[in-house]
């Protein structure tokens, strides 16, 4: 066998190797769908949809769980958005560039590894104890904003780098202030790869548990929240709370949850998507 | 000044030449400037006049600091970290590092034209009206007229008065540099910086933007990097040679053309080095 046959042989089985690879992940979330689909399929209905929680698993609904991971969801972009948006531009923009940005920006890419709980003790400790939200949304989705801030940062900086430095040499050329370059030019370019960043990060909020639990955060929660003050459950809470239980008809329940958070998330990201999708349309070069 | 203007006026009548240039006012000048990037000297040394409605030509072989030495003029070089300037740069006879003097309003006085074409990822219309809705204007038929009369001024408003919402973008590369250039004049500056602006387009759009120049001259004062010697011959009254940060010889094109006093600006331009 020459050098050249050998070669090929390695390419066909690196080729092999991957479809493999890809498969297996394929197949697994195949299965798992799958599964959850026959499981749970069947009992989503109006009623599952619009009634609030029971102690009898074929009366108990998730009307309460899903209205409080859409507020969730609508508190959290709203005080992550402007804030890690914001600093993104500050520091690509606007931070000289030093010793201390640097140990800013690799501190903020740390932050974004940091495991979920952690910021779930933090939230405890801020919001719940010491501005004194308690159990609510507020504190809820504070936490998580603060969670998702780093990716937000991070895709932000990334986008505002992307964008040429032309577009800003015209800007100025023209005698607009570092502001209006940002705000007319910079910020319109850089959306698309921003709104990435945000779709992400918002993805990433509604599924997460662990930091709403250590807030405390109530598995059953008798009633619809009406205002960001209000104790509530989430989506992944009310389906770790079902599966934990020995009668089967919950564990029904929680792949009916889980459809619909499934269900929500794809439909949320799609959305994005396709906003993303049309600005993007517009700033091409 | 006055003096050196006087002493040229009766030159100019013997002559009967078509360079009148040589009445009219300074309008950028620079005294001992010197411009450093951290240790290195970019600019040494220069002093140089341009005078009102004239365009003035600036050659030299590629990081002779022609470019660098452009931008000190609309202060574009102040977002460069490590820049560092020394003497003084006169637009109007003011000098505009002073502290008072707004970067801004500045450059609302001297526009520019880039290389590149880089016209904003937005329609015609939005492009030309940039520079004044930055300035808070917003009455359209204000901003109408002057999109029309700079997209005219720039010789491209035949080609694009029924798609002035089109992306400009989409436009060819001759056109953008166009766009650019009535984006610039909407503002109505006094001076036109213009760094190699045809160094990116074919013969065809390059002699349309040479064209345009040579119209321009008559409303602004303008100053052209360019690494194309017949195209500062074409277009430029007056050409200053730059050689590694010093300006070596500036006079009127024709003399530096015809006949150089240094040997450098000769060899330079008879093509054996650069």
């Amino acid at each position: 066998m020459n050098n050249s046959q050998i070669n090929q042989i390695k390419d066909k089985a690196f080729q092999y190797f991957g479809i493999f690879c890809t498969l297996i992940g394929i197949v697994l979330l195949v299965i798992f769908i799958g599964s959850i689909l026959i499981d749970g399929l069947g009992r989503i209905d109006w009623n599952f949809l619009t009634s609030l929680p029971s102690r009898k698993a074929e009366k108990a609904g998730i009307l309460t769980a899903w209205s409080g991971s859409l507020w969730i969801f609508g508190l959290t972009a709203i005080f992550a958005i402007p804030l890690g948006v914001s600093a993104g531009v500050y520091l690509e923009e606007y931070g000289k560039k030093n010793w201390f940005s640097n140990l800013l920006e690799i501190n903020i890419s740390n932050l974004a590894g940091v495991p979920s709980v952690i910021y779930g003790i933090l939230g405890l400790e801020i919001f719940v104890r010491t501005f004194k939200f308690g159990g609510s949304l507020l504190a809820g989705s504070f936490t998580l904003a603060l969670l998702i801030l780093p990716i937000i940062i991070v895709a932000t900086r990334e986008a505002v780098k992307a964008v040429p430095h032309s577009i800003r040499e015209a800007a100025y050329g023209m005698g607009a202030s570092k502001w209006q370059t940002t705000y007319t030019q910079v910020l319109p370019a850089a959306g698309g790869g921003i709104s990435t960043g945000i779709i992400l990060a918002l993805s990433r909020a509604i599924g997460e548990t662990a930091p709403l639990i250590i807030i405390g955060a109530l598995a059953y929660v008798p009633f619809v929240p009406t205002s960001p003050l209000d104790e509530f459950t989430v989506l992944p809470m009310q389906i770790f709370n079902w599966t934990s239980r020995p009668d089967h008809a919950f564990v029904v329940n929680a792949a009916a949850g889980i459809i619909l958070l499934l269900g929500i998330t794809f439909l949320l990201n799609g959305i994005a998507v396709y906003f993303r999708n049309k600005w993007q349309k517009k700033v091409k070069w | 000044m006055e003096n050196t203007s006087q002493k040229n006026i009766n030159n100019e009548d013997q002559s009967m030449s078509q360079d009148t240039t040589e009445k009219s006012k300074v309008i950028l000048e620079s005294k001992k400037a010197n411009v450093y990037y951290g240790d290195m000297h970019a600019i040494k040394n220069v002093n140089i006049k341009m005078r009102e409605n004239s365009v003035t030509a600036f050659i030299g072989p590629s990081g002779c600091g022609k470019s660098t030495f452009l931008r000190t003029f609309n202060r574009m070089n102040d977002y460069i970290d490590i820049f560092r300037k020394e003497g003084e740069f006169y637009i109007n006879g003011k000098e505009i590092y002073q502290k008072d003097v707004k970067v801004e309003e500045l450059r609302k006085t001297v526009g520019m034209v880039f290389q590149k074409p880089n016209p904003f990822p937005k329609s015609i219309y939005e492009n030309v009206a940039f520079g004044l809705r930055i300035q808070g204007i917003k009455n359209k038929s204000v901003l109408d007229e002057a999109v029309e009369k700079s997209l005219k001024q720039a010789a491209i408003w035949d080609e694009v008065k029924d798609n002035l919402k089109k992306s400009a973008l989409a436009l060819s590369g001759g056109q953008q540099q166009r766009i650019c250039i009535a984006r610039a004049l909407a503002v109505e500056p006094k001076v036109l910086l213009m760094d190699e602006p045809a160094s990116a387009l074919d013969p065809i759009s390059t002699a349309k933007i040479e064209e345009l120049i040579y119209q321009l001259k008559e409303n602004y004062t303008i100053v052209i990097v360019t690494h194309n010697m017949q195209q500062a011959g074409r277009v430029s009254d007056r050409t200053a040679f730059f050689y590694i940060g010093e300006l070596i010889e500036f006079g009127k094109t024709k003399n530096i053309f015809t006949n150089p006093k240094e040997e450098l600006t000769e060899r330079y331009i008879t093509g054996r080095f650069g």
